[in-house]
């Protein structure tokens, strides 16, 4: 499998929010305006990268060899959770105007299903590590334009005639719901 | 048994590699907040609530300590709040009561004195009420006392009394929430601490609002002619008081022929002068709106008390503060 493949697979086949559900809480939390769903999709980005990296170091250092992969997922969080905080107070010393921007999505991703879910599938597709990178980088881009895509909708949504009993989250589930629908369209992409 | 060694010894190896690592990193990556920030934060609620206009707690905060917002920003902490944050800003907490707003409730028609179109036997709620020919009162702008609003308040202080709700002041917090769900559009914003309000909304000829209900306001104008502060006025037919203008001294409370405009005349302050602080200068017997201060020049002024209206004018302007209002 060429690294091509990979990289289109994780974007538009596999797409993280529509094909396979992770990441649902910001994909609707912070999709109100496309600004700030930006903003969003680049801190995912960043942060997915950095942390697969270390958790494919970590699981073929350690714990494949002490024969510990039952301890992978409490190990992927741990790395998850420290990784994000030390970015955090990174970004705090040396650009500050990136951390305002991040604001509060920065802590958010500690707790966003999608990082563990997509370090834990690199290591079930036994991929290399640049392989790795590649898988990552193009599930955090699959998420920014999901995300990305999914503002621009609801904005528009914000002028539209919607009825009543269908106003805020219930439309925007609606609209999720066919975004799903039309990202499965790529399912029968072979490359 | 060694597994288990092996798994220990990882995982706590891990824990505490990453707990150094950032240990490390927050001394290098340090970064010098002012103080005052962090002590106006811990004095906040804390309940991020948005209601000051800020995203949270931690914005208002930063906001107060770059002098953006006044120590008493925050709707919700209410009195205690401000005096902590002025505290930590090294300011006066002033009167607390000076800006805030409370929610109030623009009806008396209690269920013994409003008249009932028709008797109402559907779901207990003021909105599916009103969508029956505009709910069951008579009066169509009155409270329907089904407690929409009560079902709305997250601080329990609305309550349904005889037919119509009654917002406690004390526990106000002037969020809005109820503003927004009356489908009457009967509760309106009043400052903290003003007891003269006309609680009617109806805006009816004098003998429609007669028919429906003992206490509404008939818009005859004697509340307009008798203001000594030009503070009340009757527009559209129904008495609308600019609370800016108004002294609370209740006198539109004691002419309002049909009861409409709130205020205890129990608790009326009346002005009192000070023996001897007063130097007879005459200014507060000029301006006293219903001459009731007896007053020569260099001699002791003496307040006619069964007269004095409370509207603390003669307090304001006395020179020497030699008048008391209690």
């Amino acid at each position: 499998m060429n690294y091509f493949s990979i990289f289109i697979g994780a974007v538009l086949v596999n797409n993280f929010v529509l094909a396979k559900f992770l990441g649902i809480c910001p994909f609707l939390g912070v999709s109100k305006k496309v600004e700030t769903a930006l903003g969003m999709g680049v801190a995912v980005t960043f942060v997915m990268t950095l942390a697969s990296i270390m958790t494919y170091l970590v699981q073929v250092t350690i714990l494949d060899n002490f024969g510990l992969q039952y301890l992978q997922t409490i190990a992927f969080i741990l790395i998850i959770a420290s990784l994000v905080q030390f970015v955090e107070m990174f970004l705090k010393k040396s650009s500050p105007s990136l951390y305002e921007a991040l604001g509060v999505y920065l802590p958010l991703i500690t707790t966003n299903c999608a990082v563990l879910g997509l370090a834990i599938l690199n290591i079930q597709n036994e991929f290399n590590l640049m392989e790795t990178i590649v898988n990552s980088l193009g599930a955090a881009i699959g998420f920014t334009l999901a995300i990305v895509l999914f503002a621009g909708i609801r904005e528009r949504l914000e002028l539209a005639d919607v009825p009543e009993s269908l106003k805020g989250f219930p439309i925007a589930l609606i609209t999720a719901g066919l975004m799903s629908i039309a990202f499965l369209g790529f399912s029968s992409l072979s490359i | 048994m060694n597994s288990i060694f092996n798994a220990i010894l990882t995982l706590g190896g891990l824990g505490l590699a990453f707990g150094i690592l950032l240990a490390v990193a927050s001394k290098v990556f340090h970064v010098e907040v002012d103080p005052k920030i962090t002590q106006i934060k811990d004095a906040l609620p804390g309940a991020n609530c948005g209601a000051c206009g800020y995203p949270g707690c931690d914005a208002l905060a930063k906001a107060i300590a770059e002098g953006k917002m006044t120590a008493n920003s925050c709707p919700v902490g209410g009195a205690e709040t401000t005096a902590k944050v002025s505290e930590i800003l090294g300011v006066e907490a002033g009167d607390d009561s000076g800006g805030k707003k409370v929610a109030r409730v623009l009806c008396a028609g209690c269920d013994s004195i409003s008249k009932k179109k028709f008797e109402y036997e559907g779901i207990k709620d003021c909105k599916a009420a009103s969508m029956v020919q505009g709910g069951d009162k008579a009066c169509d702008k009155g409270c329907l006392g089904y407690g929409t609003c009560v079902e709305v308040c997250n601080f329990d202080a609305i309550k349904i009394e005889d037919g119509i709700a009654v917002i406690d002041p004390e526990k106000c917090t002037a969020c809005g929430l109820c503003l927004e769900a009356c489908p009457k559009d009967v509760i309106e914003w009043a400052p903290y601490g003003q007891e003269v309000v006309v609680d009617c909304k109806n805006q009816d000829f004098g003998k429609v609002v007669k028919d429906i209900c003992e206490v509404g306001c008939i818009a005859c104008g004697i509340c307009e002619k008798n203001c000594p502060f030009d503070a009340i006025h009757v527009e559209n037919n129904i008495a609308k008081i600019d609370y800016e203008k108004c002294t609370q001294c209740m006198i539109c409370t004691e002419k309002c022929p049909t009861n409409a405009i709130s205020g205890e005349l129990e608790k009326r302050k009346k002005a009192f002068i000070l023996e001897d602080k007063c130097i007879g200068c005459t200014i507060c017997a000029k301006n006293c709106p219903v001459d009731c201060i007896d007053g020569e020049v260099k001699k002791l002024h003496v307040v006619n008390q069964d007269e004095c209206i409370g509207c603390s004018v003669c307090f304001e302007k006395c020179p020497v503060d030699a008048i008391e209002m209690r």
